[in-house]
């Protein structure tokens, strides 16, 4: 029997248990009168569902989990295990491999000792999946029994079910909190083992950076240098994705809102909202295959050397671009905010509306424009699959745009994708990576929100 | 020209009487003229970048389109078999019991390469893709009877042939394009492969609806998990959570999640899921949990807005009549607020749907050349074939992936104008 079909049966326990509480109840609630009853006819069904329900399937949890350990422990005192080797690991190899077998995920065996364990662990594992099954049945049914008994107009069956909705959604808002817990914890985790291989001020000030190197055998002193890939996301990410993003940006959202007729307003919007939508994977093809092969032909025209056909530019060109719809938003919230009242009165001196944006909007809304410009640098500085398709792997600290530069991103890409042994030095430096973009992340984030909401103050 | 605004008194002294300011003059003229042509420049700057952002966006979808729409066409070649005299290691009275067993014995490729060389010269092997095997067998199984004579199958053409028909090609196959044309052997049909098969290594015979089903196995997992914790979260937070430093805390861990890049969230999948609780690697079960924790904080920033935007009077008056605050909120605010929760799951959602960095932290970058059975089989997704296919070297992948795009944007598309709809349809102004 499947856990599949048992959760099934358990639950069909519970519905069954539901039609038939909501019936007596609506019959007991006709005999008692209205007024006498406390709980409507379903609220006295969902205390008897729940009841047969939730026992059954946290057992079901707890058995999932115990039921491999016991299995093992029945097939190891079987007669055929008695020959096995006593070392651990082999013993263990060939219990997996025997277990593997029994529930069909592989079909030959490597290893002669497992075939004979085979079939005792079939049995067990029949034999627990049965036992198993068995309880929760009986668990359900125990359950939906007692409420069941307790059913009565004057029982406060809807009290005891608003509790369980209740702990149910602070549950799931708790589980932001776990989210965010388990980041931390996984890449503190992670990287703190990282630093006891690697010094962390090696890390963060090494100018040198060849993790290959130290998966080699090399060592680890001087191949995790990271700022290479610092000044790679830097370069790229607020440097020229911003150099393109804001002035486009600002100035979509300054003619959308003070120049454009309302018809162009409702065109135009959406239409740059659709920049924001294409996803990621689709910019880092483009900037790849269109725009940095024209670049390279560009910089080669020009004779500007060093020229690689993934650059620099395209990468932060694209990002650039991809950002426009962000910094227009936000652009467009903090002008909206300046009091209608300071416009009327630049206007009524006789500025232009020109005059007015440059003099008097703009420098009325910069803390809002700048909190905005934080937040996108900080989109731009975690964005992945633009810079792994089109900025290229070699960790260079230059400041030519055309040349080839790396970024943290690309590299965790780099460092975890391909053979995994998650004790080397290679693969924890993406964790600790990880790390330093969370943390910059965060900071950005919370100055950015902080400025923003600071300058809406000033105006409210 | 400027006063100050409070002259000291000397100054008021040695200013000479006032000259009444000349605004008919040739200076003044001169002077709104430039203004305004500063005025008509500024406003021609913001023009432009407007125009800039639209153009770019332009340029992308008819790159992509271009390039792409001819991936979903294909090159055949009217291939002449003989099947008597081939080399066929095949018993036709075995083909009703076995047909697969029988056929996959058959020496088949064999069989199409010397009748490509019989019928259109020498190195005509090449001119097949490997995709022509299936296209025979295929031919055979509905109708065993030309085992027993000649007859002209149609079969899909190699890649190089294929790229020289679509005017890409090298010398060699222009010429090879040439040779078949005169012959009248070579046509264009809809390539309804690509939308059929999964990955391969053979560019002419690659598709994308493994990579589909992954895609929509992945959402459908991450809808059922963000969605409910998504509305239950906002419905806690925006209609019962007491104002204390847990709330806060739950509010400031929500809103940072949803600035969190998303490529430290597959870090989050692979450090927890994968080499903790030792889930299956690359599947849809993995990415969708991974994808779930992405999309949840936007459903629930965009349920608090949609709760929050339910007057109060309804509450007021559902608890007059007697109703408990669960019923509140679940028979009123929570039927009122849907509209606008479905629009930022559907938003959300298509996010998840582009996501492409946290999949590949969890290993869904291997090569699957079989769309997946169920939630833990090993799956690849649509923007990550996308990313494999990019960096496949053969020059026949190319329109192949522009094609896969064009299926993503497609889907993309479809959901947020769905959104979008939705918005405009279920919106009230209270």
């Amino acid at each position: 029997m499947t856990g599949v079909m048992i959760v099934a049966i358990v639950i069909a326990f519970a519905l069954i248990g539901w039609i038939v509480t909501r019936a007596r109840a609506t019959r007991l609630g006709i005999e008692a009168g209205r007024l006498a009853t406390n709980s409507r006819p379903s609220q006295h069904g969902w205390y008897v569902a729940l009841w047969t329900a939730l026992p059954a399937l946290a057992f079901l949890a707890v058995w999932a989990n115990v039921m491999p350990g016991l299995i093992f422990e029945t097939v190891l005192a079987t007669p055929a295990a008695q020959s096995l080797p006593a070392d651990d690991f082999s013993r263990n190899a060939i219990l997996a491999e025997a277990s593997a077998i029994a529930s069909g995920a592989q079909s030959g065996a490597f290893n002669a000792q497992s075939i004979p364990l085979v079939e005792p662990f079939r049995a067990a594992t029949a034999r627990y999946s049965t036992i198993g099954a068995i309880l929760a049945a009986i668990l359900a049914f125990a359950g939906g029994a007692y409420a069941f008994s307790r059913v009565r107009p004057s029982f406060t069956a809807r009290n005891r079910v608003e509790r369980v909705v209740m702990w149910t959604l602070l549950l799931a808002s708790l589980i932001a909190i776990i989210t965010t817990a388990g980041i931390v914890a996984s890449l503190l985790f992670e990287s703190v083992r990282f630093f006891s291989m690697v010094n962390p001020f090696d890390f963060l000030f090494g100018l040198k950076w060849s993790p290959q190197s130290a998966a080699m055998g090399y060592g680890n002193d001087d191949a995790f240098g990271a700022v290479p890939l610092f000044w790679g996301t830097i370069f790229i990410g607020a440097i020229i994705a911003m150099v393109v993003a804001i002035p486009l940006g600002l100035m979509s959202a300054i003619y959308l809102t003070q120049y454009a007729r309302p018809q162009t307003r409702k065109w135009m919007k959406p239409m740059l909202e659709v920049l924001a939508g294409v996803p990621t994977v689709v910019y880092g093809y483009f900037a790849a295959l269109t725009i940095a092969p024209a670049l390279r032909a560009l910089a080669a025209g020009v004779g500007i050397p060093g020229a690689s056909s993934e650059s620099a530019l395209a990468a932060g060109l694209v990002m650039g671009v991809m950002i426009i719809p962000f910094v227009s938003s936000m652009a467009d919230d903090s002008i909206a905010a300046v009091p209608q009242s300071m416009r009327d009165g630049s206007l009524a001196m006789g500025a232009t509306t020109s005059e007015t944006i440059r003099k008097v909007l703009i420098p009325a809304a910069l803390p809002g424009v700048v909190g905005g410009v934080l937040l996108a640098v900080s989109r731009a500085i975690g964005e992945t699959m633009i810079v792994v398709m089109a900025a290229g792997l070699a960790a260079n600290l230059t400041l030519n745009p055309f040349a080839s530069v790396t970024t943290v991103t690309t590299q965790m890409v780099q460092l975890l994708t391909g053979d995994q042994e998650f004790d080397s030095a290679k693969t924890l430096a993406a964790f600790a990576l990880g790390l330093v973009l969370f943390v910059v992340t965060l900071l950005l984030n919370i100055v950015a929100l902080r400025v923003v909401k600071k300058y809406r103050e000033a105006y409210e | 020209m400027m006063s100050e605004a409070i002259p000291s008194p000397e100054a008021v002294k040695i200013r000479p009487a006032r000259v009444p300011t000349d605004w008919k003059g040739e200076a003044m003229n001169r002077r709104i003229a430039r203004r305004y042509a500063a005025e008509r420049r500024f406003r021609l700057l913001g023009l432009c970048a407007v125009l800039v952002s639209a153009g770019f966006l332009a340029f992308l979808l008819i790159s992509m389109i271009a390039g792409g729409a001819r991936g979903f066409t294909q090159t055949q070649i009217a291939l002449p078999i003989d099947f008597p005299r081939s080399p066929m290691l095949i018993d036709p009275a075995m083909l009703s019991t076995n047909p697969d067993q029988v056929l996959a014995n058959a020496n088949l490729p064999q069989v199409i390469e010397q009748s490509a060389v019989t019928a259109f010269g020498k190195s005509a092997g090449d001119y097949i893709s490997s995709g022509g095997v299936a296209a025979v067998r295929k031919a055979i199984l509905a109708d065993p009877g030309i085992l027993s004579r000649k007859v002209t199958i149609t079969v899909p053409a190699s890649e190089g042939i294929d790229l020289a028909a679509k005017s890409d090609g090298n010398e060699a196959n222009e010429a090879a394009v040439a040779r078949l044309e005169q012959a009248g052997a070579l046509s264009t049909g809809m390539n309804l492969g690509f939308l059929t098969a999964s990955d391969g290594t053979d560019p002419t015979s690659v598709g994308i609806w493994g990579a589909l089903k992954g895609s929509l196995l992945t959402m459908a997992i991450t809808l059922a998990l963000s969605f409910p914790i998504g509305v239950f979260a906002a419905l806690y937070l925006e209609e019962y959570a007491p104002r204390n430093r847990w709330t806060d805390i739950i509010e400031v861990s929500i809103n940072n999640l949803a600035a969190v890049p998303s490529i430290i969230f597959g870090l989050l999948g692979l450090a927890i899921f994968l080499n903790m609780m030792h889930l299956p690697r690359s599947a849809p079960l993995v990415g969708g949990m991974t994808l779930a924790l992405m999309t949840m904080p936007v459903i629930v920033i965009a349920g608090r807005n949609a709760i929050k935007a339910v007057p109060p009077s309804i509450r007021d008056a559902a608890l007059g009549i007697g109703a408990s605050p669960i019923q509140v909120v679940f028979h009123h605010v929570l039927p009122l607020a849907l509209p606008g929760i479905l629009t930022g799951t559907i938003i959300g959602m298509a996010r998840a749907l582009g996501e492409t960095a946290p999949l590949l932290m969890i290993g869904m970058r291997a090569f699957v050349a079989s769309p997946p059975g169920g939630i833990a089989d090993p799956a690849t997704v649509l923007p990550v074939q996308i990313f494999l296919w990019s960096d496949e070297v053969g020059k026949g992948f190319i329109e192949k992936t522009s094609a896969a795009i064009i299926v993503l944007l497609i889907f993309l598309l479809t959901m947020n104008s769905i959104a979008i709809y939705l918005r405009n349809k279920f919106e009230k102004k209270w």
